[in-house]
C-alpha cells in the first residue's frame, strides 16, 4: 500500500463521527473605516496619504523617493516615472528596484491588509524584492473586516496574491522592531478618491 | 555541567535547572514572554467578536477533523489541477527522502528554507547535511540559531533566549559585523544583505504552510519579513511542507483563521504578509508534501485528537509560567511549551513522559488558545495515560501510589497529616533536602498546628 492509501486509510478508520461545518457569521461594524484603516496602517509602521488624483501622489512620490533609481509599476498612469514593461524580465533583474508602484485591490481596515493578486504585479516578486513599496488602492475599497475583503475575493481566479500589511519586519533580536527584514523598508499606502 | 543529577539532566526538570542557574536571564526570559502575552491581550480585548472567532475557529476544525480523508483528497485533485505537485510522506523519515529526491532530481545542493516546525520536527536539516546539501534558513530568528547550532526555543520566535550581545558575537564570527556590535538595526540590516545573496543564488525553496484550502487547492505562508516570498519567487523549485491537519474547507475560512493567528502569536492584527500559493509561476516547478508521522495516530486517541487544531501561534507558551521560566529547549522537542507537551507523547510516550508533568495545570494555555483546545486538560490526561503504561520512574510512581493510598484510607490520612505536620515542625531537614525535589526553589510552609479535620471535630460541637 503506498503512503497516500495508508494515510488515508488512517484518517478514515480514526476520525471521529462527522460534526457540521459552522456558518461563519461575524458581526461587522462599517463605522469611520478610512480613519480606522489609517489608525493601524500607521500603527504598523505605514505612512498613509488619503488624495484624490494621481497627480497627487506623484507629487508625494517625488517628495519622499529619489526617482532616478530604478522605479518600475504595472500601472499606465505612473508610466511617465516608472518602467513599466516588466512581465518579461527574469525576477532576479529586479533585485536593484528601489520602489515599486502598485494597485491594491481591497484594504482592510481592522488591519490594514492590501490585497494584491498577481495579476496587479506583473512579478510576483515586485512587492518584495523592492526597497520601498508604493500602493494605490480606491476609497470605496476599504472594507472593515477580512470577512468582507473574502466575500469580495470569492472564487476569484489566480495564480498567487497575498496580503500586504505595512513595511517588511521583524523583532528576533530582543523584540526590538526592526522595519525593513528581507522585504521593502518602507510600505506608502494612497487612498485614493 | 553539574554532574551530580546526571541522571535527570536529559528531562524537562534537568534541563530546566541547568536555565535556571542563571536567574537574571530567567526573570530576563520571563517579561519577555509576558510582554507578547500582554500584547496578545490588547488585540484580543479589542475585539467584541473575539470569542465567537475562537469558536467558529474551534468549529471548522473540528469539522475538518471528521472529514479530513475527504478534504484531503479534495486538496489533492485541486492542487494537481493547478499544476503542484503532490506528495504523501507516512512518517519523518519519507519527508526527507523526499525532499532530497526532488533536489536530486534538479542536481540542486544547496537551498533556502522559510520557517516550517514540520521539517524540525522531521530534522530535516540534519539529514540534508548529512546528504551534502546546505540549508539556510532565512527567518532572521532561525538563522540565528542556525548559526549558534542550537534548535529555535520558540515556534513563532526561535531565538527569544539569545541575548542581542550574543547574537552580535555570532554576527561577528559568521557575516562580519563589527566586534561588540548588538545594536538590533544594525545587525538586522547585516542579516538582510547576507540573506538577500542567498535568496538571489539559490534555485530552491521551502516554505512551510500555515494554511491549506481544500476547496481551491491553493496554501497560505504568513511571515512579517517576507522571507518564504523572497525565496520562492525567485527559485525555480519551491516545495511546501505541511502536515495533513493544516486543512481547511473553503477559501473563506481563511478570514477567521488569519485574523485570530497574529493577535494569538504576537498581538499584531496580522502578519506583514499572508501569502497564497494556488499555482507555480510560469517555468517554475512546485510541490507539496502532505505529511502524516503520527497525526493520524492522535486523531484516534479521542482524549487527544483536539491538539491537531492547533495553528502554532505560540499564544500558550507565552502565557505558561513554567516555558517562560525554564525556557524552550528545556521541553527538548521541536514544539515546546503547553502544545508541544500534549503532541510529543504521541509521537514518543517514553521519551516525552517528563513533559506532561512541566506544567501547574493552571489552565492560563486553554483560556488563550484561538481553537480552543483544552489543552491542560490534555496534559492532566496526558499523566494519567503515561503512569497507566509505566512510563514515568520508579520513583514517581511509588510516591504516586502512597498517595493514592493515603487518598483512599482515611485512618491513614489523618495520621499521615498529623505526622507530616510533626516531622516539619521539629525534624524539619527530613522534607527540605536536596534528595526532595519538591524542596528545590521552594520554601517549605510552617506547619500548621492542628488540620482542618481536627479544627472542624472542636468547634462544631462547641456551637
Amino acid at each position: 500500500m503506498s503512503s497516500r492509501e495508508k494515510i488515508l486509510a488512517a484518517v478514515k478508520a480514526n476520525k471521529p463521527e462527522l460534526s457540521v461545518l459552522p456558518e461563519v457569521n461575524i458581526p461587522v461594524s462599517y463605522d469611520g473605516l478610512i480613519e480606522k484603516y489609517t489608525q493601524v496602517a500607521t500603527g504598523i509602521g505605514a505612512k498613509v496619504y488619503q488624495v484624490s488624483s494621481i497627480a497627487e501622489v506623484k507629487s508625494l512620490l517625488a517628495d519622499s523617493f529619489d526617482l532616478s533609481l530604478r522605479v518600475v509599476t504595472s500601472l499606465d498612469d505612473f508610466s511617465d516615472i516608472a518602467e513599466k514593461d516588466i512581465a518579461g524580465v527574469g525576477p532576479h533583474s529586479l533585485e536593484n528596484v528601489e520602489l515599486a508602484i502598485i494597485k491594491a485591490e481591497i484594504g482592510v481596515a481592522e488591519n490594514s491588509a492590501l490585497w494584491i493578486p498577481e495579476g496587479n504585479v506583473q512579478q510576483r516578486v515586485v512587492p518584495f524584492i523592492c526597497q520601498h513599496l508604493a500602493v494605490v488602492v480606491a476609497k470605496g475599497q476599504i472594507v472593515p473586516t477580512l470577512h468582507q475583503a473574502y466575500d469580495i475575493i470569492g472564487s476569484a481566479e489566480y495564480g498567487y496574491g497575498a496580503f500586504i500589511a505595512g513595511p517588511s519586519k521583524t523583532a528576533d533580536i530582543e523584540q526590538s522592531l526592526v522595519l525593513g527584514a528581507h522585504g521593502p523598508r518602507s510600505l506608502s499606502v494612497f487612498i485614493l478618491g | 555541567m553539574d554532574t551530580k543529577h546526571s541522571n535527570t539532566q536529559t528531562d524537562h526538570a534537568g534541563l530546566s535547572s541547568i536555565f535556571n542557574k542563571d536567574e537574571k536571564r530567567v526573570d530576563w526570559h520571563d517579561e519577555t514572554l509576558w510582554f507578547v502575552r500582554a500584547k496578545r491581550d490588547k488585540a484580543a480585548h479589542s475585539l467584541p467578536e473575539w470569542e465567537l472567532l475562537r469558536e467558529t475557529a474551534s468549529q471548522i476544525k473540528h469539522n475538518v477533523l471528521s472529514n479530513l480523508d475527504t478534504y484531503l483528497q479534495q486538496f489533492e485533485a485541486n492542487a494537481i489541477a493547478n499544476g503542484i505537485t503532490v506528495h504523501w510522506a507516512a512518517d519523518a523519515k519519507e519527508h526527507n527522502e523526499i525532499v532530497h529526491s526532488i533536489l536530486k532530481k534538479h542536481n540542486i545542493n544547496r537551498m533556502v528554507k522559510s520557517k516550517s516546525m514540520l521539517t524540525e520536527e522531521c530534522h530535516l536539516n540534519e539529514y540534508l547535511k548529512e546528504n551534502g546539501v546546505e540549508v539556510i534558513d532565512t527567518d532572521l530568528g532561525e538563522r540565528i540559531v542556525q548559526l549558534a547550532e542550537e534548535p529555535p526555543s520558540h515556534i513563532v520566535l526561535p531565538c527569544i533566549h539569545k541575548k542581542k550581545e550574543e547574537i552580535g558575537d555570532l554576527f561577528h564570527v559568521h557575516l562580519g559585523t563589527a566586534a561588540g556590535e548588538s545594536n538590533p538595526q544594525i545587525l538586522t540590516e547585516a542579516a538582510r544583505q547576507h540573506l538577500r545573496e542567498s535568496f538571489l543564488t539559490r534555485r530552491m525553496s521551502l516554505t512551510g504552510v500555515n494554511f491549506a484550502v481544500a476547496e481551491t487547492g491553493e496554501f497560505v505562508v504568513c511571515t512579517n519579513e517576507g522571507n518564504a516570498d523572497m525565496g520562492s519567487h525567485l527559485a525555480d523549485v519551491h516545495i511546501a511542507c505541511m502536515g495533513i491537519e493544516k486543512l481547511i474547507p473553503q477559501r473563506k475560512h481563511l478570514s477567521v483563521f488569519l485574523r485570530l493567528l497574529a493577535r494569538s502569536a504576537t498581538g499584531q492584527p496580522i502578519t506583514t504578509y499572508s501569502s497564497h500559493f494556488k499555482k507555480p509561476r510560469p517555468g517554475q516547478e512546485m510541490h507539496i508534501v502532505l505529511v502524516d508521522n503520527g497525526r493520524t495516530v492522535q486523531l484516534g486517541r479521542e482524549d487527544f485528537r483536539n491538539s491537531l487544531k492547533c495553528i502554532r501561534c505560540g499564544a500558550c507558551m507565552n502565557t505558561c509560567p513554567v516555558y517562560r521560566r525554564s525556557g524552550g529547549h528545556s521541553y527538548h522537542n521541536a514544539i515546546a511549551g503547553p502544545i508541544g507537551s500534549i503532541l510529543a507523547p504521541n509521537l514518543d510516550m517514553k521519551q516525552y513522559a517528563d513533559l506532561p508533568f512541566a506544567s501547574t495545570l493552571c489552565g492560563s494555555c486553554t483560556n488563550v488558545c484561538p481553537v480552543k483546545i483544552d489543552i491542560h486538560d490534555q496534559l492532566y490526561k496526558w499523566r494519567q495515560v503515561i503512569v497507566k503504561e509505566g512510563y514515568v520512574s520508579p520513583v514517581k510512581a511509588m510516591g504516586m501510589k502512597a498517595m493514592a493510598f493515603t487518598f483512599t484510607h482515611p485512618k491513614f490520612f489523618a495520621f499521615a497529616g498529623k505526622a507530616g505536620r510533626i516531622f516539619m515542625k521539629y525534624f524539619p531537614f527530613v522534607v527540605s533536602n536536596k534528595l526532595n525535589p519538591w524542596y528545590k526553589e521552594r520554601e517549605m510552609p510552617e506547619p500548621p498546628k492542628e488540620s482542618f479535620r481536627e479544627w472542624y471535630g472542636k468547634n462544631r460541637t462547641k456551637s
